[in-house]
């Protein structure tokens, strides 16, 4: 037994071939379209978002989201198809991030210079940390890659050089970025921008996965030795995954500083990581959606749940209610305790599972 | 000189309060193959457990033994903490430790949230005793009080889990179960007790280091617990996972590594030179310095 095994949610069975069956391999382009047109709307949802969906501010949040699935997304490539229990993944995201800033505001390059350099950085910063770190495996490696993740943090807290801004934070220079990423008006750029990450990294994963190397990647998930006894390196193999994982989070720390205008230090505490972690979970490790759908949806609640805390509904309620649910961690904690009790594949097994239960439910005729 | 003996045992203090959290961690992780984020939480609980009854409890308050009344009723309070998160949270999923570690990681995040929610984020003045906000002069150094209770508190923790592990059939039990926790099952023993036992101990350990530590840093804010955590489990992992004396050996390299090189070189770098000290320990010897089995 390898200590990491996580065994896949069973793929979704459909029993009976129709319509829906048949335009199934298509969902995925109608629901990108419908993301991508989503901006031309003026639907307002009240209670799910605060404006109407074309404004500014919703469009921003969707944005985040969207960034999150996909750093979500290149996560799951780590813990959910190859079994790596990585705590430092927050690290290559605030590589992007504060990356991206530092070469903008405080070196004045362009935009298209900095990121290329961010993420190249961040991907050559995630091959040397996992070169290190994947000399140890299960546990310790998690305990290695948490403290790799904390000197970042302390770095950035530090203010080592002025480059940082410690605890304030470092808000981007917008005077060189192009005028079509910069304003409110322009928010709709930076959500297309955020939606075109989030598809470059599930066609990355989904490649991969896809790939001999994917079989590889699952088989070390599965046990580690037999991938070695094949004649193959795991160690390669793995290294492989964690530096892809970790250009990819750079990226996505590239979009993420455009879309909030600055880095801040708390994207590099250990918390995030354990977000990304809660993300994956609750979606389903593994699974094509399910990371995608959990950290979407996680960022969704992170956000909601601050407005829902604050709001007159909460205060009015008891001291003992309203303190604990004004703390959207504390809801999201006890989600994903839960989640790991009741629904071990996460979000995407719940699909068969219902299907399951109404079936039983179903009266049934009895053979002739 | 005197500077140097300063660090030596402010390093020490700190150190103590690294070797308080990692005991237990060390103990849980050797024995139920659990690496415990929520262990942190019990550092906290113990911090606010004690701050509450210091100034709400009758009979506790910041001065003589009605300090002590309130350190042990922080302590109680961690530990009941902890025997309730093995209970409820981590026996239903046992020997499924990837879900225990899940757990553990929504406990810390939730738990750190209620304390928050509870007693608000900022950093609280924590009810310490007067005399150990005073220096004592050892060898020509003022060296803080709170420092050398802690390192107190910490030799007579480590020599009263030693003497468990040792001397006691419950610590046998553990001891082999470290070692080889198949092996004890299969031998009919129930390692579950053992499980409870550990939990209990290092919830123990944490909330003393919780107490000790808002004396130490003379505040009590709901961070401080995993902020600790992650330096306790550097400790661990260099001291060699399941390894309490290996714990203690390197909370002491790792206090006084962190202490004089943020002294003498620039502050922060004492934490960076630390992960260093990590990384070159896992190359050279992959099972930490007093681990038997290879993690690998």
């Amino acid at each position: 037994m390898t200590l990491l095994d996580i065994t896949p949610a069973p793929a979704p069975t459909s029993p009976r071939p129709g319509r829906v069956h048949r335009i199934r391999p298509f969902l995925p382009l109608v629901a990108l379209v419908v993301l991508v047109i989503l901006p031309y709307s003026t639907i307002s949802l009240p209670g799910i978002f605060e404006g109407p969906v074309n404004s500014p501010g919703t469009l921003q949040l969707l944005a985040i989201c969207l960034i999150f699935g996909g750093l979500a997304a290149g996560y799951d490539l780590l813990f959910g198809r190859t079994g790596m229990l990585s705590f430092g993944h927050a690290l290559y995201f605030a590589a992007g991030v504060y990356g991206t800033d530092i070469l903008v505001t405080r070196a004045g390059l362009p935009l298209w210079q900095a990121a290329l350099l961010t993420i190249t950085g961040g991907t050559i910063l995630a091959a040397l940390l996992g070169a290190v770190a994947l000399r140890t495996v299960g546990i310790a490696f998690a305990m290695v890659t948490l403290a790799f993740a904390q000197v970042g943090a302390i770095l950035v807290a530090r203010d080592f050089g002025g480059l940082t801004g410690g605890e304030e934070g470092l808000p981007l220079d917008v005077s060189g970025l192009p005028a079509g990423l910069v304003g409110v008006t322009n928010t709709v750029n930076l959500y297309w921008l955020a939606l075109a990450y989030l598809t470059l990294v599930v066609f990355v994963v989904h490649r991969v996965s896809g790939s001999p190397t994917g079989r590889v990647l699952a088989g070390l998930r599965d046990d580690e030795r037999r991938i070695g006894v094949l004649g193959l390196d795991p160690y390669r193999y793995k290294l492989v995954a964690f530096t892809l994982a970790g250009g990819l989070a750079s990226t996505g720390g590239v979009v993420y500083v455009l879309i909030v205008g600055g880095a801040s230090p708390h994207i590099t505490s250990s918390e995030l990581t354990l977000s990304l972690l809660v993300m994956v979970v609750l979606g389903g490790p593994g699974t094509r959606w399910g990371p995608v759908l959990g950290g979407v949806l996680y960022m969704y609640l992170d956000h909601r749940l601050t407005a829902f805390g604050t709001s007159d509904a909460v205060d009015n309620l008891p001291a003992v209610l309203s303190h604990p649910l004004s703390q959207p961690l504390f809801v999201l904690g006890t989600v994903f305790i839960l989640a790991v009790y009741f629904f071990p594949g996460g979000l995407t097994s719940l699909a068969p599972r219902l299907s399951h239960l109404t079936r039983s439910l179903k009266p049934r005729t009895p053979p002739n | 000189m005197g500077t140097v003996i300063l660090l030596a045992l402010t390093g020490l203090g700190l150190a103590a309060l690294y070797f308080l959290v990692a005991s237990g961690l060390s103990l849980v992780f050797g024995l139920a193959d659990v690496l415990n984020f929520a262990h942190g939480l019990f550092l906290g609980v113990g911090a606010y457990g004690t701050w509450w009854a210091a100034g709400n409890l009758p009979g506790a308050g910041p001065d003589g033994f009605g300090f002590v009344f309130a350190v042990a009723f922080g302590v109680a309070a961690g530990t009941l903490v902890a025997i309730l998160v093995e209970l409820v949270l981590i026996r239903p999923l046992y020997s499924r430790t990837i879900e225990q570690v899940l757990v553990t990681v929504g406990l810390s995040l939730a738990g750190v949230a209620l304390l928050q929610a509870t007693w608000g984020a900022d950093a609280r003045p924590f009810p310490r005793p007067d005399w150990t906000r005073q220096v004592t002069g050892i060898l020509g150094a003022q060296v803080p009080n709170g420092g050398l209770l802690l390192i107190i508190a910490a030799v007579l923790v480590l020599g009263a889990i030693l003497a468990f592990l040792r001397w006691t059939r419950y610590g046998l039990v553990i001891r082999a179960g470290v070692e080889n926790r198949e092996m004890v099952t299969a031998l009919g023993i129930d390692v579950r007790k053992a499980f409870t036992l550990v939990f209990a101990i290092g919830g123990a350990a944490a909330a003393l280091a919780g107490a000790l530590g808002g004396v130490y840093f003379g505040t009590v804010s709901p961070g401080q617990g995993s902020s600790l955590l992650i330096f306790a489990f550097i400790v661990v992992v260099i001291g060699g996972m399941g390894s309490v004396v290996g714990s203690a050996y390197a909370a002491v390299v790792v206090g006084l590594v962190q202490q004089f090189v943020n002294y003498y070189g620039t502050s922060g770098l004492g934490d960076i030179c630390v992960v260093g000290l990590l990384a070159v320990v896992l190359l050279l010897r992959p099972q930490g310095i007093a681990g038997k089995v290879a993690t690998a």
